[in-house]
C-alpha cells in the first residue's frame, strides 16, 4: 500500500500522538512506515504537521505536494495552508474551532472554513468543542479525529487495528474517554460516509 | 530481533551502543537532543552517558576515554560545535585510540537555529573525516562504519545528520549492546601532549593519510552510483532522498550518492563525471560537493559541465524539499514542470510566529522588567532558549540576542557607550552554567554596569527538559550535587542578588527597581518551575465586571486569553492559573476558579 497521511495543527494540540498511533497501526498491519515531526520552536504555539508515509516507494520524508491521500487538520487555517500537498481527489478533515494567535484577534476561522468546503470535495468539517464538550476538554480531540476518519472509512485502517494501538499507548487513566471519544468521531464520520 | 520505531536521533543512538560505545557525552541542542536520551533508554549499565555542562567539556570528557582506548559518541547541534572547536581542532592533531564519533546535527532552514552554517566545511577545516546519512535507517548502519573508520585511522570522525533525519521516524532492529573492551590509557607524553613540535609531525601525516582515507571511501559501497545517460545528479544527506523520490522511475539519469563528503570520494566522483556531459549538484547549505566536483573537473580536464548553487541551479539558503527536487531536477533535465493547482484564492492566513506558552513564569519576568522600566532608557540583551521569546509583540523585550551566554557580555559593552541606560541581560539557568559564568566573572572584574536576571525555571526548556547542573539531577543519578545558583554568584563577587517569584508581580517589580537604583553589577533570580515540567491544575476565570478593555491581552499576550464578540476568554485547556493577568486588570474582573492563586 502507498498512503501518506498529514496531520497538522498548532503547537500543543496533541498531533505527534495521533501520527504515532496511525504510524504503529499500520506497522502493526506489516506496512513499512515512515513519519516525520515538527519538534523544537515551532512547538510552541507555532504551525506544526506530522507527515505520515506507508509504503515502501516513499523516500523524503514529508510529504510531496498533490500527494497526500488524506489531511487530519486540528485547526481550520492549518489545513487550508496545507492544502497544496493534497492529493486530487484527497480527504479532508478538520476541526472549525479557531486557535487565535495572540497578535491576530481578527481571525475567527470562517473564511477558512468557507474556503475548504469550497475547494475540497467532501471535506468533514467538525465542531471540536462541541464534540469533547462531554469528556471535558478539547484535548481528546486527536482521538476523536482518528474515529471520524476510521468511520468515513478515509483511514485505510479498521477500527480493530487503530483501537488496538489507542489501548497499547494511551494512559490507562485516559483509556475510557479515549475510547468513547474515538466513537463518538467514529458516528461522525459513519454519518458522512453514509450521505 | 527486536524492532523499535523511532526517530532518526534514535536511530543514530541504537548504533552507536551496536558500535560498543561505552562513554556518551553531549549538550542539548534541537535536532540533536533526543540522541542522549535514547542512549539513556537502551545502554547496557556498564555504558556511561551524561549532559554535559557545554559541548566543549562534552567532547573533552569524550576525549579522554578515547585516549584509554574506549568507544565514545558526543552529541551536539552545529552551533555547539562552534564552542567545541577548540577541543576539536587539537584533537584532529593528536588523534584518539578508541572510536570517537562526534554527531554534530546541522539544522537547514534554519528550523531552530542561529546559523545555517555547514559541518561538511567544518569537517574539511579540521581535516578529519564526516559522514553524511540520508535517512534514519541509513543512520544505524553509518554510525557503526564511523566509529570503524575512526578506530582504523586513529582520529576522530564528526557525523552529521540533519533535522529532517533526525526527526523523521523508522523503524530498526536492536537487541541490545555492550561497551567493547578497551585496553586502558597508556602514557606517551610524545602522543598525547600538543606541542608545535607534534603539531608539525602530524599535520604531515593527516595531509598524507587524508588521501587514504578517500581512496578507501571511494571503493565504500556508501558512495555509489546508479542509472545511466549523459546527466547525472549528485546529491548527499536527506537532498538525496529527495532525489530519489523524484527519479524514482527513470534509469535514464545517473543518480550519485555522496555519503563521506570529506575526505571526498575523488576516484568514484570521477568515474561518474568521465561518463556524463552535465552534473547537477543538489544539496544544502554550502555548494560543498559542487565546489568538489569543480575542483575534480579542472585537475582533470574534462569536459563535463557542473551546475549548483553557484550557477543558479539550487537555493542559497533554507532546506529543499521533494518539491524543490521537482523544480531544480526537472529543470535540469529538460522537463515541463506538472503544472501547479491554483491557490490563490487562499483566503489570508493568520501568522503564527513561535510564542511563550500560557502561564510561561517567562512572560511574567519580563512584564515585571518592563513595567519597573517604563519611561526610562534601558536595553535587554536576550539569550538563547524559550525566552529568546520574549521578543514577540506585545512583550517586546528582547533587544539582541547573539549566541549562547552572549547576552550577559554584550549588557557590559552596550553600558560603555550607551549614555544613561540600564542594561539587562536575560539568561536561562542551563544557559547560565553551559556559558554564562565566564561573563559575570567579566563583568565583576571590569567593574561592569548591569543587571544579570537569570530566569530561573528549574530545567532546559527548549531541547525537551532536559536536567542541568541546577537541578540536582544528572542522567546517571537521580540525585546528586545541585549547583547553588546564589552561591556562583556570591562566589564570584556580585555584591547585590535578589530571588523573586515572577509570578507575584508587585515584588519583582519593585526588585527590577532596587537593583536599578544601584550601581555595579546587580543579580535578579526570577525563580519558577516551567509549566511544563511542574503541571498546574489551576485556572482563571473572567467574571461579568470585565469590560472589555482588553488590557490583558495587549500588555501580555498570553495565548489563552482571545477577544471574541463573547468577551475575553481563558482558554481552560492552556490556562495554568499563574494569575499574571488577573494582577494587571484594571477593574479585577480576573479571579481564580474555585480559590486562590499566585500573587
Amino acid at each position: 500500500m502507498d498512503k501518506s497521511i498529514l496531520l497538522c495543527g498548532v503547537g500543543g494540540q496533541g498531533t505527534v500522538l495521533a501520527s504515532k498511533l496511525i504510524a504503529a497501526a499500520f506497522m502493526q498491519a506489516g506496512e513499512v512506515v515512515h513519519s516525520a515531526e515538527t519538534i523544537g520552536m515551532a512547538q510552541r504555539g507555532g504551525s506544526v504537521t506530522s507527515h505520515v508515509r506507508i509504503g515502501e516507494n516513499a523516500f523524503s520524508p514529508l510529504i510531496p505536494s498533490k500527494t497526500a491521500d488524506l489531511i487530519l487538520a486540528f485547526e481550520p487555517a492549518e489545513a487550508v495552508r496545507n492544502l497544496p500537498l493534497l492529493k486530487e481527489n484527497g480527504a479532508v478533515i478538520a476541526n472549525s474551532v479557531p486557535v487565535k494567535p495572540v497578535n491576530d484577534m481578527s481571525y475567527n476561522g470562517a473564511e477558512a472554513v468557507d474556503y475548504l468546503k469550497r475547494r475540497v470535495k467532501n471535506a468533514i468539517i467538525v465542531d471540536a468543542e462541541e464534540l469533547c464538550r462531554e469528556f471535558g476538554s478539547s484535548k481528546f480531540f486527536n482521538i476523536a479525529i482518528l474515529g471520524v476518519a476510521c468511520g468515513a472509512k478515509k483511514l485505510g485502517l479498521s477500527r480493530e487495528q487503530i483501537l488496538g494501538e489507542i489501548e497499547k499507548r494511551v494512559p490507562k487513566k485516559y483509556l475510557e474517554q479515549n475510547i468513547a471519544a474515538f466513537q463518538k468521531g467514529e458516528q461522525i464520520g459513519e454519518s458522512y460516509a453514509a450521505e | 530481533m527486536n524492532k523499535e520505531y523511532l526517530m532518526g536521533n534514535g536511530a543514530i543512538a541504537l548504533g552507536a551502543l551496536k558500535a560498543g560505545v561505552k562513554v556518551c557525552a553531549g549538550y542539548p541542542g534541537t535536532p540533536s537532543s533526543e540522541i542522549i536520551e535514547n542512549i539513556v533508554k537502551y545502554k547496557s549499565p556498564e555504558v556511561y552517558a551524561e549532559w554535559s555542562v557545554n559541548e566543549k567539556a562534552a567532547l573533552e570528557v569524550a576525549a579522554a576515554a578515547a585516549y584509554s582506548g574506549a568507544r565514545t559518541l558526543v552529541t551536539m547541534k552545529q552551533v555547539g560545535l562552534n564552542v567545541a572547536s577548540d577541543p576539536l581542532m587539537s584533537l584532529a592533531y593528536v588523534g584518539v585510540k578508541g572510536g570517537m564519533v562526534v554527531v554534530v546535527a546541522d539544522d537547514p532552514g534554519p528550523i531552530s537555529s542561529q546559523t545555517e552554517q555547514d559541518t561538511r566545511v567544518f569537517a574539511e577545516y579540521a581535516r578529519i573525516p564526516v559522514f553524511d546519512p540520508s535517512s534514519p535507517e541509513e543512520a544505524f548502519e553509518m554510525i557503526q562504519q564511523a566509529f570503524d573508520c575512526s578506530e582504523k585511522y586513529h582520529t576522530p570522525v564528526i557525523f552529521r545528520p540533519t533535522t529532517r533525519v533526525c526527526h523523521a521516524y523508522a523503524s530498526v532492529e536492536f537487541d541490545g549492546a555492550e561497551p567493547r573492551p578497551y585496553e586502558g590509557f597508556v602514557k606517551d607524553s610524545k602522543k598525547w601532549v600538543i606541542f608545535p613540535r607534534l603539531s608539525f609531525m602530524n599535520h604531515e601525516m593527516i595531509e598524507k593519510r587524508n588521501p587514504e582515507i578517500a581512496e578507501d571511501f571511494s571503493d565504500s559501497a556508501l558512495n555509489f552510483a546508479r542509472g545511466s545517460g549523459k546527466k547525472a545528479v549528485f546529491a548527499s544527506g536527506v537532498s538525496y532522498a529527495y532525489a530519489k523520490e523524484f527519479l524514482k522511475n527513470r534509469e535514464d539519469v545517473v543518480l550519485a550518492k555522496i555519503s563521506t563528503p570529506h575526505p571526498f570520494p575523488e576516484k568514484f566522483a570521477l568515474s561518474v563525471l568521465e561518463n556524463v556531459e552535465e552534473a547537477l549538484c543538489f544539496e544544502e547549505l554550502s555548494p560543498y560537493i559542487e565546489q568538489n566536483l569543480l575542483k575534480i573537473a579542472g585537475k582533470h580536464h574534462l569536459p563535463v559541465k557542473i551546475f549548483g548553487k553557484t550557477t543558479g541551479n539550487g537555493k542559497l539558503s533554507g532546506e529543499n524539499s521533494a518539491d524543490i527536487a521537482e523544480e531544480i531536477i526537472g529543470e535540469f533535465l529538460g522537463e515541463k514542470r506538472a503544472e501547479k493547482r491554483d491557490f490563490s484564492d487562499m483566503p489570508k492566513l493568520p501568522v503564527r510566529p513561535p510564542v511563550l506558552c500560557a502561564g510561561c513564569p517567562h512572560r511574567a519576568s519580563f512584564y515585571a522588567v518592563k513595567t519597573a522600566m517604563s519611561g526610562k532608557k534601558a536595553i535587554f540583551c536576550g539569550d538563547i532558549g524559550c525566552y529568546t521569546l520574549g521578543n514577540a509583540m506585545p512583550l517586546d523585550m528582547t533587544d539582541t540576542c547573539l549566541c549562547m551566554g552572549a547576552g550577559i557580555t554584550m549588557a557590559q559593552g552596550f553600558a560603555r557607550v550607551e549614555k544613561d541606560t540600564t542594561c539587562f541581560a536575560f539568561v536561562g539557568d542551563s544557559t547560565f552554567f553551559a556559558s554564562g559564568m565566564t561573563g559575570v566573572v567579566n563583568a565583576v572584574y571590569n567593574r561592569a554596569n548591569m543587571i544579570l536576571c537569570v530566569l530561573d525555571n528549574s530545567t532546559t526548556a527548549m531541547t525537551g527538559h532536559q536536567p542541568h547542573p541546577g537541578t540536582g539531577k544528572n542522567l546517571m543519578d537521580d540525585i546528586t550535587s545541585r549547583v547553588d545558583l546564589t552561591k556562583v554568584l556570591e562566589g564570584i563577587g556580585v555584591a547585590k542578588i535578589v530571588t523573586v517569584n515572577p509570578l507575584n508581580l508587585d515584588e519583582a517589580v519593585k526588585a527590577v527597581k532596587e537593583c536599578a537604583a544601584l550601581d555595579g553589577v546587580k543579580a535578579i533570580i526570577f525563580k519558577s518551575p516551567c509549566i511544563a515540567v511542574e503541571k498546574s491544575a489551576k485556572k482563571m476565570r473572567v467574571d461579568e465586571s470585565c469590560v472589555m478593555c482588553e488590557t490583558c491581552i495587549n500588555e501580555i499576550g498570553c495565548p489563552a486569553l482571545s477577544a471574541g464578540n463573547a468577551g475575553i476568554s481563558i482558554d481552560a485547556t492552556l490556562c495554568t492559573g499563574c494569575g499574571l493577568c488577573a494582577q494587571i486588570c484594571p477593574v479585577n474582573a480576573i479571579k481564580p476558579v474555585g480559590g486562590d492563586t499566585n500573587g
